[in-house]
């Protein structure tokens, strides 16, 4: 009796969800939409949205679905079978390694955007930070993406640039600072923003979801600029979406987009 | 004590056979990968890199440790809510054991903002100089926090499984809480402390989610092994399938040698 009861209100939870999630019941036309994928770094999460939903909106019929991730990780998938249209990388070196890769046709890639990095600093500021110095002193808890992903990568050749004019064992001591690899830069912001970490290293895109950060800007000849790639996968089903989509991307009305995000452009 | 049953007809028992390898096909299929392609790959190369080492050491005694902090914190817990019973005792089994299915990023979040430099202990820890976050303590909290209530949940029920008339015996012969507890209580239930036990160690060594928001990720301080797969991913399939084929090897030798000693024990009942 008791068990009965259970596996009724058990399955009756199962049919009233699935009846709410069903698409096909949301949307009559649904069924003749073609759905294509894009992946793309979560650096580029608003931006992307914003492109696909623009893309809908201009191609009736189109559904575009995005896989957010880090762009080595995601090329990695694509050698492991992952089918889709567009890849959108966050660096150079990662559309670079999937054209090696076979996963993307040569010259089928093209910079859509570049990016350049940033110092956040918490809501408290406790050590009081000011200017770019101040990240060797003792005890600042500073966060950093891990060297394996694109922007841990440009923060180590940032400071191999810093450290060549400030001198004084500056890199030495930053990296004595780190108080964590992480393993992308949404996760920087976040832990930066509730106060966790005195200070990150992240893209100057990311600043733009969230204005109450004060940042220290670092001066161009000390900085690194990532080019933001974008390419057809070569495994497409929908060729011509893909670059259709693309296309749009390199637009004027794309780029208009991007750098509301906060992306600087391709140049 | 289970008994095995000669099989007489095959046909009838099919309907268990079947289904039964087919479910052991799938869930040993991708370990059995994992180590053909991880032994492919040369796992001496990897266990050459400095960093696999700090990993799979860090790993190793942050574990034993949650084990440890789990077996003394959570036996009290778990005898209390065994052997008496109080108001909203329900709701308080369902908290303790909600970290369970809770997914670990949540529990991460969780208790970065409890007990974070900003989080709703964060003033009172720092009063007494103690930051959690970003520290290898916090890698043992995570772990805890996420295994414990496995090895609460198995205790407890092996503690309630022992029959009442047990300990109406003892009480009759005059034991006192404390010879009842360590005397008769302790070694009854000790095949499921055992197995909470491992349990509980399984789910603190393979800790990934809970770990990585909120004790971060640096090498020889917070990134265990689970970690470095997750970043040797990145970078290429065969670092991470290297400390993977270790984390297994590691996690086979630990079960196998608790089961030897579970299969010492006195059953329970």
């Amino acid at each position: 009796m008791k068990l009965n009861t259970v596996i009724s209100l058990l399955l009756i939870g199962v049919f009233v969800l699935s009846g709410c999630g069903s698409p096909a019941a949301a949307s009559p036309t649904a069924a003749a939409a073609i759905t294509m994928k894009i992946f793309a770094p979560s650096s580029l999460t608003d931006a992307a949205r914003e492109l696909a939903a623009n893309f809908e909106a201009s191609h009736p019929g189109v559904k575009v679905a995005i896989e957010f991730g880090h762009s080595p990780t995601q090329r990695l998938q694509f050698t492991e079978g992952a089918t889709g249209d567009v890849f959108m990388t966050a660096s150079q070196k990662d559309m670079t390694d999937a054209i090696a890769d076979k996963s993307v046709a040569e010259g089928a890639a093209r910079v859509f955007a570049s990016n350049k990095l940033v110092i956040i600093l918490s809501p408290k500021n406790a050590p009081n930070l000011g200017k770019l110095e101040d990240l060797s002193s003792a005890g600042v808890k500073l966060l950093v993406g891990n060297t394996d992903i694109p922007v841990g990568m440009m923060t180590m050749q940032a400071l191999d640039k810093m450290d060549k004019q400030i001198g004084a064992g500056f890199k030495q001591q930053v990296i004595a600072n780190i108080v964590s690899n992480e393993a992308g830069v949404k996760p920087i912001v976040s832990k930066t923003k509730l106060d966790e970490a005195d200070a990150g290293i992240v893209y100057i895109s990311d600043t733009i979801s969230a204005p109450d950060l004060k940042t220290i800007s670092i001066p161009d000849e000390l900085n690194m600029v990532s080019k933001l790639n974008i390419a057809p996968l070569a495994n497409s089903t929908h060729a011509d979406l893909a670059a259709a989509f693309c296309d749009y991307v390199v637009s004027a009305e794309g780029q208009a987009v991007l750098q509301k995000w906060g992306f600087l452009p391709a140049k | 004590m289970p008994y095995h049953t000669r099989i007489h007809q095959i046909r009838p028992l099919l309907g268990f056979f079947l289904p039964g390898a087919l479910t052991g096909i799938l869930l040993s299929a991708p370990l059995l990968v994992l180590l053909f392609r991880g032994a492919d790959a040369g796992l001496q190369g990897y266990l050459a890199d400095p960093s696999v080492l700090d990993a799979a050491r860090l790993s190793l005694w942050t574990s034993v440790i949650s084990l440890l902090v789990t077996l003394v914190l959570g036996t009290p817990l778990a005898y209390t809510l065994a052997r008496w019973s109080f108001r909203y005792k329900n709701w308080v089994e369902i908290f303790i054991d909600l970290p369970i299915v809770l997914p670990p990023l949540v529990a991460g979040i969780g208790l970065l903002l409890t007990f974070g430099r900003n989080g709703f202990f964060g003033a009172g820890l720092d009063s007494l100089g103690i930051h959690l976050p970003f520290t290898t303590a916090a890698v043992i909290f995570a772990q805890t926090f996420v295994s414990a209530p496995l090895y609460i949940r198995a205790a407890r029920l092996g503690f309630a499984n022992i029959p009442p008339e047990l300990i109406e015996a003892a009480y009759t012969d005059g034991a006192t809480e404390h010879v009842l507890f360590w005397r008769i209580m302790l070694p009854l239930a000790s095949r499921a402390m055992l197995n909470g036990m491992i349990l509980s160690w399984s789910r603190a060594f393979g800790e990934f989610g809970a770990t990585i928001i909120f004790a971060g990720n640096l090498q020889g301080f917070t990134q265990t092994m689970p970690l470095a797969i997750f970043q040797g991913f990145e970078v290429n399939l065969g670092t991470a399938l290297g400390i993977s084929l270790l984390l297994i090897l590691i996690s086979g030798v630990v079960l196998f040698a608790l089961r030897k000693v579970e299969g010492e024990t006195i059953p329970t009942g």
